[in-house]
């Protein structure tokens, strides 16, 4: 299929499997202008607003802070910072519900806004983006918190690195998901924003072409979008057709170059990176004016919603505050869907804030959603596998999840399911088959979490082990030299080896008697040796001792020839 | 005839030679069945079953000596890996209607340790810290939840927690509805 894209310029179409049509109801906020919301008394503010690591605090609780302050950052490659979305007081860091599908709670920082509006001194506009170079302004996109806020919260600048070159831009201003009309809002009311951050990624990647893809049901963006063109620019409006999920990455992509990210692939690696239009306007922000992401717009949207329509929301606010001061809700609405009616989520409760990803807030009611009836056996119809954008077998991997066979979802390529809903929405047995999927995935990941620290504590246990091992050969080792040290001492005596202990004792013993023999006959010659009184005497004293002596040898012969004499 | 036999014998001795080659080229160090084992156990090294940890258990599992069903930390999800693995039949683990207990990690009440030390010679992955006289601590990322700490301490300062769900790590529930009308309909 060949559209018109730019001033004489068209482009060849490709078309992803399957896809559905889906009444989109868009008409509910679409024509209502842009309002925007007082501040709240508090705004709360999860530290993970964003895919990796959370961020940290950088402001105590008491403190004043200025609208635009960074209040909390990570040295972590992939984060992003947060910023106070007005001046006011940190009244609290604390644990507070949060826009998950658990309905737990998280650490968020709790603002009180003082209603003075002062601003923080804001970095430098970057006026001239073309003269900077393209780490100086992710740098700035850094900074300013900047996130993918089509809903994946990806930090942006993490992704404008892609570290290969990039043949082509993509800017999704595809909005497929029924009901979410903010984008088509931002592309009106904010076009040359818009336009002005997607120049600034084109710069920045340096990519050959720049495509801005907007589905065919939203003529009037297409046309302020076009009016925003210049013709010495390689930018260009694409019209698609409307078909849900046109505005997944990997289906966009397709439509666009007709070509595949591959499995578990990044779209970089073909060459190709997409941002949201509400992305590239932030930047635009963040860039021209310096201005950090505070705020967005957000669509509030069903029959459940008192005044359906698109507001400039400041991140933070609590979803009924929102809800309140667009008038409430009216008809009883049974639930509240944070995001689309394909992809979102229930909400538990309206006290969860609004996050960077919040695009949209849906209250529909009772006749507009009614209860998903009761699923039945599966068919084997197929109609699942048909409409599948990733080309994946829906019921096959719907056996094997139910199976809580992990291993064989994975064969299916359970990771490749975008979790669109097309399944669940044309299954005829009402078999809620992405819930399913959703627990494969999860429990998945869980078990693959559960693998790596049995294989740590494996390795630690081991460790242990081994150390153990070394420190009573140590021990041991230890013992023997002592033994050692005791015996050298002894005489005569080569160091004998542990081994023979037994004949070591033995030589010891002997070594003792040695000793002692040798002590006894030194003490003996001691003994035979001159009395030491017998110095300068005199010659009567000589003649006396000599006297003695004599008797005492022929004593002594005596004595000595007697034995001999019996015999 | 005689080249029939001839023909028969001579290949008889090449392949006979082709397999004692093979076994040879081909020799396998080890036992690789307990290390296939040991990679299914949980490695909490907790001794529950009453093996000095999850090695030697493994090998009582290999040589037949030991039951299937003897790891508490693994559960259920173990037991049929390890039947899988094995070709034996199932057998429930642990008592009848017994409830697996929440994954656990110890932790010190440490204005009540006394820095005796016991509590650090019992863990078998080294996850507490501490001297003589001086307080412990559980480093709570290396801690398996083995429970071993628990009896050595004289002071009984030491409690399980069960790990904190939090918002990533928590898994989506098995969808409810669809259950019972799917099991009616398979045979």
């Amino acid at each position: 299929m060949y559209v018109e894209s730019k001033k004489g310029k068209t482009r060849e179409l490709w078309r992803f499997h399957g896809g559905l049509h889906v009444p989109d109801h868009k008409e509910l906020s679409l024509h209502k202008p842009l309002r925007n919301i007082a501040l709240p008394k508090r705004l709360v503010l999860p530290f993970q607003q964003h895919i990796g690591a959370p961020a940290q605090a950088l402001v105590k609780v008491g403190e004043r802070v200025l609208k635009g302050q960074m209040i909390a950052d990570s040295p972590a490659p992939v984060t992003a910072p947060l910023h106070a979305p007005t001046s006011g007081q940190v009244v609290e860091i604390a644990e507070h519900l949060i826009p998950h599908p658990s309905g737990l709670t998280d650490l968020c920082i709790v603002i009180e806004p003082d209603g003075q509006e002062e601003w923080a001194t804001l970095p430098e506009p970057i006026q001239d983006f073309r003269a900077a170079d393209p780490d100086t302004l992710r740098r700035r996109i850094r900074e300013s918190g900047i996130v993918g806020m089509g809903g994946a919260t990806f930090p942006s600048a993490v992704k404008l690195n892609p570290g290969k070159p990039i043949k082509t831009l993509i800017i999704n201003g595809a909005e497929c998901e029924p009901y979410i009309t903010c984008d088509d809002r931002l592309m009106q009311d904010f076009t040359d924003k818009v336009m002005n951050g997607v120049r600034i990624l084109q710069h920045m990647l340096q990519s050959e072409e720049c495509l801005i893809a907007i589905e065919d049901n939203k003529p009037e963006a297409i046309h302020a979008m076009f009016q925003a063109l210049r013709d010495d620019e390689n930018i260009e409006v694409v019209r698609i057709p409307t078909l849900y999920p046109s505005g997944g990455e990997k289906q966009l992509i397709h439509i666009l170059t007709g070509r595949e990210v591959p499995t578990s692939g990044l779209p970089a690696q073909i060459g190709v990176i997409c941002h949201n239009v509400a992305t590239a306007a932030a930047i635009a922000d963040a860039v021209l004016e310096g201005r950090p992401l505070i705020s967005r717009l957000v669509t509030l949207t069903g029959e459940g919603m008192q005044e359906p329509g698109n507001y400039q929301v400041p991140i933070g606010i609590l979803a009924h505050e929102l809800i309140e001061q667009a008038g409430g809700y009216r008809n009883q609405p049974r639930q509240l869907i944070m995001g689309g009616p394909m992809m979102g989520f229930d909400l538990t409760t309206d006290e969860v804030p609004i996050t960077k990803g919040a695009n949209c807030l849906l209250c529909p009611s009772e006749a507009e959603m009614p209860e998903p009836e009761p699923a039945r056996a599966c068919i084997r119809c197929g109609r699942c596998a048909d409409v599948c954008p990733a080309r994946l077998l829906p019921q096959q991997m719907y056996w094997y999840s139910r199976a809580k066979d992990l291993e064989k979802t994975q064969d299916y390529n359970l990771f490749d399911c975008i979790e669109c809903g097309c399944c669940s929405h044309v299954c005829p047995s009402h078999i809620p088959l992405v819930q399913y999927f959703r627990y494969a995935k999860t429990e998945s990941w869980a078990a693959e979490q559960e693998r790596r620290e049995s294989e740590r504590a494996k390795r630690r246990h081991e460790f242990r082990v081994a150390r153990l091992e070394r420190l009573e050969a140590e021990r041991k080792a230890k013992l023997r030299q002592k033994k050692e040290a005791l015996n050298k001492p002894a005489p005569k005596k080569k160091p004998a080896p542990a081994e023979t202990s037994a004949t070591d004792a033995k030589d010891a013993k002997q070594a003792a008697i040695e000793a002692a023999m040798k002590r006894a006959a030194e003490k003996k010659a001691q003994q035979a040796q001159q009395p030491r009184n017998t110095e300068n005497l005199t010659p009567s004293q000589q003649r006396q001792i000599d006297a003695v002596e004599q008797r005492r040898k022929a004593a002594e012969s005596k004595s000595q020839d007697q034995p001999e004499q019996p015999s | 005839m005689l080249i029939a036999i001839l023909t028969i014998t001579l290949l008889a001795a090449l392949f006979g030679l082709l397999l004692g080659y093979a076994n040879i080229r081909f020799h396998v160090e080890g036992d690789p069945i307990t290390d296939q084992i040991e990679k299914i156990l949980p490695q909490t090294q907790c001794g529950q079953c009453g093996f000095a940890g999850c090695r030697p258990y493994a090998e009582a599992i290999a040589g037949g000596e030991a039951e299937i069903n003897l790891c508490p930390p693994g559960g259920e999800s173990t037991m049929i890996a390890l039947a899988d693995l094995l070709g034996r039949d199932p057998v429930p683990v642990g008592e009848e209607g017994a409830v697996e207990k929440p994954k656990s990690i110890a932790l010190i009440r440490e204005q009540e340790c006394i820095g005796c030390t016991l509590c650090l010679q019992a863990c078998p992955v080294d996850a507490i810290i501490g001297a003589a006289k001086q307080m412990h601590v559980v480093i709570a990322s290396e801690c398996t939840g083995c429970e071993r700490c628990l009896p050595p301490c004289p002071v009984n300062c030491i409690e399980m927690q069960p790990i904190r769900r939090h918002a990533s790590n928590w898994r989506w529930p098995f969808p409810q509805s669809g259950t019972e009308e799917i099991a009616g309909g398979v045979h």
